[in-house]
Order: structure tokens, then sequence, then C-alpha cells
């Protein structure tokens, strides 16, 4: 391992190489940054760039924009409410109502150092677990996968908010039937089109993402405009107060961070996984660790709900080159577009890229801390500039956002179709936002639904039918026990508070 | 009589999962696979009963948290305005182009939100979507059509 540490450092350490990561994660934060371009959108703009070098120096460029592309979204999130990438969706939920309270430049602060930390811890556990990784994640079948989201959907719902998880799961099932929309992946038969071709495709998660986030934000602000104390919040939106993090605020990162990373870290070794079940898995789970007191300020502008995702996501990212790298299956849509890039490059990934192909396999290892720290370097003190977006008065802050989800979608797919879609649910999620029906279990389903049917296809067809294979096996049985467990504590410690008022 | 506007929105959702539900039913599927222990309206008929699960519990089960919402204060006016111009946005964008609708689309809006710096208001639309524009299309290649600009042979 230390040769190939030292191979890695070798390859990793050139001047072409450093200036490739800086520019990767420059490019990649701007591009985040924009509601609707993501980091596969980044990356995919970055191929045709990369076949100008040679592998290793490609992918380092391509690992740089990943990064920054996530960081560039979890500012959109925290500055706009609109999370253009799905792995920073729960960053939003407390780093928005941060920088509604006018602590926008701390909650970007406490972001680049959760990010920071997640990416940094999570490449020492790469570099140390990657080859026992990838035979865990080998060992997930389809009904650990199918549980894992059934997991996934229930603490989401069951965390969302105080008292509403039926609401909550009401929005569940919503998403679910959103993603069902379109053609059944296996067949090809049409569903719930009736007949119009432009829903063929289905609904695009960009559009679902920008319409229940960014507009309905947007629309949501102007409907509550003479509201007295959302008028008040609009105020202290124009105050970007200090980056500094104080030592109460860095005790709770201290307690948060190692935690979320290693969370964060095995849900992103696990193929289709990813940084977005990751980062909510670590919310839901910050928030039932955290005491009441603290659990009371989650959804509020909480230290702990803020870092907890921001770390995982990052920590996933990392994570999710371990099945790319050593099994060739990508562990993210992300790593997807780089797995084609690699095959492009004529570089096999799997097993023998050890042995094969040394230098490329360290020196993305070693480029991850690198880019960490170029990340960090590039970004804190940036933010006060970055920031400067929330002194933009509402009159033009309000088109703005919705002139950035409009093109982030028209560009998309060049189609009035889609634009009238997105501003009909965005209607629908202001309309149910005014009563507090809660939009992340939405998107979360929505994003899990193509993979959840995936899951209980091969589950039910391998098991002839029969519902068996729940507990068949012991990990998808522990799985779907933690679930129980969660609703089950969830509405038992309703009922004990309600028995206690 | 007051009546819970979440019932209302559970009900709905009630009617609506219901129609799902007959929906996921009249999905065609191969002949060989009406008996399949899974074909494409499987998932969706769990879906319909779960919607239908959950909304039925919610329009039953006594609401502790009912929500509130004062309509007097909420700027409907306001916001269908602006609702109105992003579909004339969306209906015009392929005929006209990009650059003039959009640049019009912020105009308005920055207008209808009760914006009057005409110098501020004439900046954050047409130079900024054009730097927007030159952003996208020139420097990411990312294809934008503008029968307009290339009407005035700004583009080719």
């Amino acid at each position: 391992m230390i040769e190939g540490i030292l191979i890695g450092l070798k390859t990793a350490l050139t001047l072409q190489n450093i200036l490739m990561v800086m520019a990767g994660c420059f490019f990649g934060t701007i591009i985040g940054m924009l509601p609707g371009l993501g980091p596969m959108t980044a990356i995919a703009l970055m191929i045709p760039i990369t076949y100008g070098f040679d592998p290793a120096t490609g992918l380092i460029l391509m690992a740089g924009v990943y990064y920054g592309a996530v960081f560039g979204g979890s500012t959109s999130s925290i500055l706009l409410n609109a999370p253009g990438v799905p792995g920073t969706v729960a960053t939003s939920f407390d780093g928005y109502p941060m920088a509604q309270q006018g602590k926008a430049g701390k909650a970007l602060a406490i972001a680049a150092w959760s990010s920071f930390a997640g990416g940094t811890l999570s490449a020492i556990y790469l570099l140390f677990m990657a080859p026992s990784l990838s035979k865990v994640s080998l060992s997930f079948r389809s009904p650990d996968y199918f549980a894992l989201m059934i997991l996934g959907l229930t603490a989401i719902a069951a965390f969302s908010s105080k008292g509403q998880f039926l609401k909550a799961m009401m929005m569940v099932v919503l998403g679910l039937m959103l993603a069902s929309v379109g053609q059944d992946s296996l067949s090809d038969i049409t569903r719930f089109t009736f007949n119009n071709m432009n829903l063929t495709d289905g609904i695009s998660f960009v559009l679902v993402v920008m319409a229940t986030f960014a507009m309905s934000e947007a629309l949501t602000i102007i409907l509550k405009r003479n509201d007295p104390t959302s008028a008040a919040k609009q105020v202290s939106l124009t105050e970007l107060g200090s980056i500094k993090i104080n030592k109460e605020e860095r005790t709770k990162m201290y307690k948060t961070i190692p935690r979320s990373s290693v969370i964060g870290f095995l849900i992103g070794v696990l193929p289709g996984a990813g940084a977005t079940i990751a980062s909510f898995l670590a919310y839901g789970m910050e928030r039932n660790i955290v005491n009441d007191e603290e659990k009371e300020k989650f959804g509020k502008g909480s230290v702990n709900g803020l870092s907890a995702p921001e770390t995982a996501n990052n920590a996933a990212c990392s994570g999710s080159f371990v099945p790319m790298l050593t099994l060739g299956i990508p562990g993210s849509g992300t790593t997807a577009v780089m797995l084609g890039a690699l095959l492009g490059f004529g570089v096999q990934p799997g097993p023998r890229l050890y042995m094969t192909n040394p230098e490329i396999f360290w020196s993305i290892i070693m480029s991850m801390y690198i880019g960490m720290v170029i990340l960090l370097i590039l970004n804190l003190p940036l933010i006060p500039y970055i920031a400067r977006i929330l002194a933009v008065p509402k009159n033009y802050l309000i088109p703005l956002i919705l002139f950035f989800s409009i093109t982030g979608i028209y560009v998309m797919s060049f189609n009035n179709f889609d634009i009238y879609l997105m501003i009909g649910i965005a209607v629908v999620a202001t309309f149910m936002r005014l009563y507090d029906f809660p939009m992340p279990p939405l998107i979360l389903a929505f994003v899990l639904g193509g993979l959840m049917e995936e899951n209980l296809r091969r589950s039910l067809l391998l098991s002839n039918g029969s519902w068996e294979f729940l507990w068949d096996r012991t990990l998808t049985a522990c799985i779907l026990l933690t679930t129980i467990l969660i609703v089950v504590w969830h509405i038992y410690k309703t009922m004990f508070k309600k028995t206690k008022g | 009589m007051n009546i819970n506007t979440t019932k209302v929105i559970s009900l709905l959702f009630f009617t609506f999962s219901a129609f799902y539900l007959y929906t996921a039913y009249q999905i065609q599927v191969f002949a060989f696979d009406e008996n399949a222990p899974f074909n494409a309206r499987t998932f969706p008929i769990y879906l319909g009963y779960a919607g239908l699960f959950f909304s039925g519990l919610k329009i039953i089960l006594p609401d502790p948290n009912t929500i509130k919402v004062q309509h007097k204060t909420l700027e409907y006016k306001k916001t269908a305005i602006l609702v109105v111009i992003a579909i004339i946005y969306g209906a015009t964008i392929l005929k006209v182009g990009y650059f003039l609708t959009t640049s019009l689309f912020l105009l308005s809006s920055y207008y209808f939100l009760g914006e009057r710096r005409w110098v501020l208001m004439f900046l954050l639309s047409f130079p900024f979507v054009a730097a927007f524009m030159y952003l996208l299309h020139g420097v990411l290649d990312i294809y934008l059509r503008d029968p307009f600009l290339q009407s005035i042979g700004v583009m080719g």
C-alpha cells in the first residue's frame, strides 16, 4: 500500500495535475451553484476536454469538478433554497433557515468545513478500506437494496417535521407516483402518459426539484410578502453575518462530522445509493442522536442539521469511487458518467485495476486530499463574495430564481411542455407548502422510485412472487427491523409527548 | 362550519390515488407478462393502495396540528401575475428566442413586483441575459435556439 501511495503522490503532485484539480474545483463550484446544472452536467461537459490528457490527469480533473459541483450545489441550497443536486437537498433544510436568520456566511463556512472534513476523512477510509469494502458491496442483493430504500424513505418521513408523519408519507407516495410516469424500464410499456409524447421519457428530476424547491420557494415569498412573520425573515436575509464559527458550534461539528462521514462513506460505497441517501440518512440519524433541545432546532437552522448532510454527501462522493474503481459498477449517476469516460480512455475498471493501472487508482485517491484542501482554500475566502447574492432585493431575486429554474429546464429539453409542467408542479407545491406538507420526502421518493421498482421486481421474480424475500436474508431483515423500530419509536414518542401534554 | 383544509387536501389526494389506481389497472401489459409475479402495473398498483391508505388515515384520524392560513395577508394577485408571465415566457421562448423572451420576462417581473428603477431593471435584464447566454452558448457550448437573434444577424 505504501508503494501505491507513493505512486499516487508522484502522479497527483505534478504541476499539471495540481492545476487540473484547481481548475476542476473552481469550474465545478461555479457550475454547481447554477440551479439545474449539477455535477453530472459539469463532468459530461469536461469529457471532451479530458480526452486531450492522459487517463490519470483526465480523471483527476473530473474528480475536482465533482467535488466542486457538490460544494457549489450546497451554496445554492443555502442561499436560494434551490438545490440543483439531489445530494444537497438535505443541506437546505437547515442551511436556508440559517441564511434567513442573517447567518448566511456562517452557514457557508460550516458547509465548507464539513465538506472538507467529510471528504478528507472518507479519502482516508477509502485508502484503507477500499479492497474489503468492495467485497461488502458485492454482498448486497436486490432485497437488501429494496429494504434500504424503504428505510431511507421512512426515515425522512419520520424525521421531516414534527407531527407530520402521515403528511410526509403522502408526499413519499406522491413522489413515487411521479417517478412511475413514463416508460417502464424493462418492458418499455408507457404508463400514465395519457398518450402525451412529452411524458414518454418520464418527468426529469431537475424539473421536479426546481418546481418544488426553487420555484415554489420564490412563489411562497411573494405570496407571504405581507405576512408580518415572513417580512421579518426577508429583512434579515440581506445580512451576511460573520463567517467565524464559535467554540460551541465547533464542538457540535466535532461530534457530527466523524459519524456522518462514516455513514456517508458506507452508503456511497453501495452501488446506486450515492450522496442523496447518505445525506438524508445522516440528517435523520443526527436528528435522532442529539438531545431534545438541539432536536427542536432541526429545520430552523441547526448546526448539526447542516453539518451532517454536508459531511455525508462529500464522504459519499469518495465512497462512490470504490465500486467504480474496484468493481466497475458506478456508485452514483455521476460516477457512471466518469466510468464512461474511463472506458473511453481504454481503461477497464475492476478488481484488476490495482495491477494494470496502479497510477490511476492511487493518483485519484491522492488527488482527493489535494482537491479537498484546494476546495477549502478556494471557497472560504470567496464566501463573502458568493453570499453577496443575498443582498439582491427580493424584487430582483425572485424573478432571477424563476429565470434560473426555467433556464435549467429549457436547456435540458428545449421543450415548452416541460416549462408548463414545472410551473404546474410549482403552483401545487406552493399551495401544499402553505399547509405544511413537506417537500423533501417527495424529492427523495422521486429519486428512488425507479431503483425501488427495479429492486422489487428482481426480488419478486427471484422469489417467484413470494414476499418471503423480506425476511429470508438476515441483512434484509435487519434493515427492515430498523425501519420498523424507527416508525414505532416515532409513534411512541409522539404519543408519549401527547400524554404528557 | 369550519372546514379543515388539510383534510380537504387529504380527500383530494385520496381521490387522486383512486384515479391513479384505476389507471394502474388499465396499463396494458404483454400477454406473457399478464400472470408474471411482477409486470409494468405491479408497482403502480401498490402505490395506488399506499396512497389510499395514508390519505385515508389522514382523513379519519384527528388532526392535532391544524394549520391556519391567514388568507387575507396573502398576495394572491401578484403571485398569479408572476405565474401568468412565466407561462407566457414558456409559450414564446421557442418561437421568439431565448434572448428577447428571457429579457422581457425579467423586465416585466421586476415591474409587476413593484420595481421602478429603470436603469437597474434594464441592466439586470438585457445585458445580464446576453452575458448569461454567452456563458451557456459561447463558453459551455450549450446550443440555445434564438430565431430573433438569427433574424437580425447576431447569431449564425
